[in-house]
């Protein structure tokens, strides 16, 4: 799943995307992002795209596209840190 | 999904993860620069500038079933992670009928929630077969004596519910 990506010299990004989570406080970024609020099970996962290495290729990603399968999402603070 | 961009990514794979995952990583390695998906998420660590060790179980509509987050010094386990989908799959396959009880195992025996089961599962647990390959350990500080079957006392110090 997920589309090639041409590679140039830029760093691609990605992020969120669609309806913001938290439309209130969407106001002051800063603030958000000072106190990380946790979303909660039993709601809709946000989506977002975000480019990608896989297998030996680099894609865009796009959560949504995975809808009809179950999904395992995981964060960590970084490639090699040993755990 | 970390703050590395994806040539970092295929860096990790090839010089190291390879060499324990044969032909690599099977799945997409995501990069978040600037943690902005790991904000939304609640799981970006934003005085390190890295996300913190979340996981998210994520079912066929999109909707967020559980979630785990760890300090960067203990990983995860994939088998519970595993463990734990499989039981959300039993559940929505029984729309929502069954439950599985703490310390499910798939092909294990699972609960009907109802009326009737109000204050009974310690019955109905007695009808399970025994299996020897589960022993339950608690430390013996704990202080728990075992009588038929059930817990008689529970002293369980720093333990917060």
């Amino acid at each position: 799943m997920g589309e090639e990506m041409e590679i140039g010299c830029a760093r691609p990004t990605g992020g969120p995307v669609g309806e913001p989570v938290e439309t209130d406080e969407k106001k002051n970024d800063k603030k958000i992002m000072g106190e990380p609020k946790m979303i909660k099970v039993g709601q809709k996962a946000p989506d977002f795209t975000a480019p990608a290495y896989h297998k030996g290729k680099f894609i865009s990603v796009k959560l949504s596209e995975y809808l009809g399968k179950w999904v395992v999402l995981c964060f960590y603070p970084g490639d090699f840190t040993f755990v | 999904m970390s703050i590395d961009s994806m040539f970092v990514h295929k860096m990790w794979d090839d010089k190291e993860l390879s060499k324990m995952v044969t032909g690599g990583i099977p799945f997409p390695m995501l990069s978040d620069a600037g943690g902005r998906v790991g904000a939304v998420y609640g799981i970006y660590d934003e005085d390190a500038g890295v996300e913190t060790r979340g996981k998210f179980i994520i079912d066929p509509e999109g909707v967020v079933q559980g979630y785990e987050v760890l300090t960067p010094q203990v990983g995860r386990n994939v088998n519970e992670a595993l463990r734990q989908i499989r039981a959300f799959q039993l559940v929505r396959d029984s729309k929502g009928t069954e439950a599985t009880p703490s310390g499910w195992q798939p092909g294990k025996p699972t609960l009907t929630p109802g009326p009737d089961l109000v204050g009974q599962v310690w019955e109905v647990k007695q009808t399970w077969p025994s299996d020897p390959t589960i022993k339950t350990r608690y430390p013996n500080s704990w202080n728990i004596s075992l009588k038929r079957n059930h817990v008689d006392s529970v002293k369980c110090p720093n333990v917060l519910s």
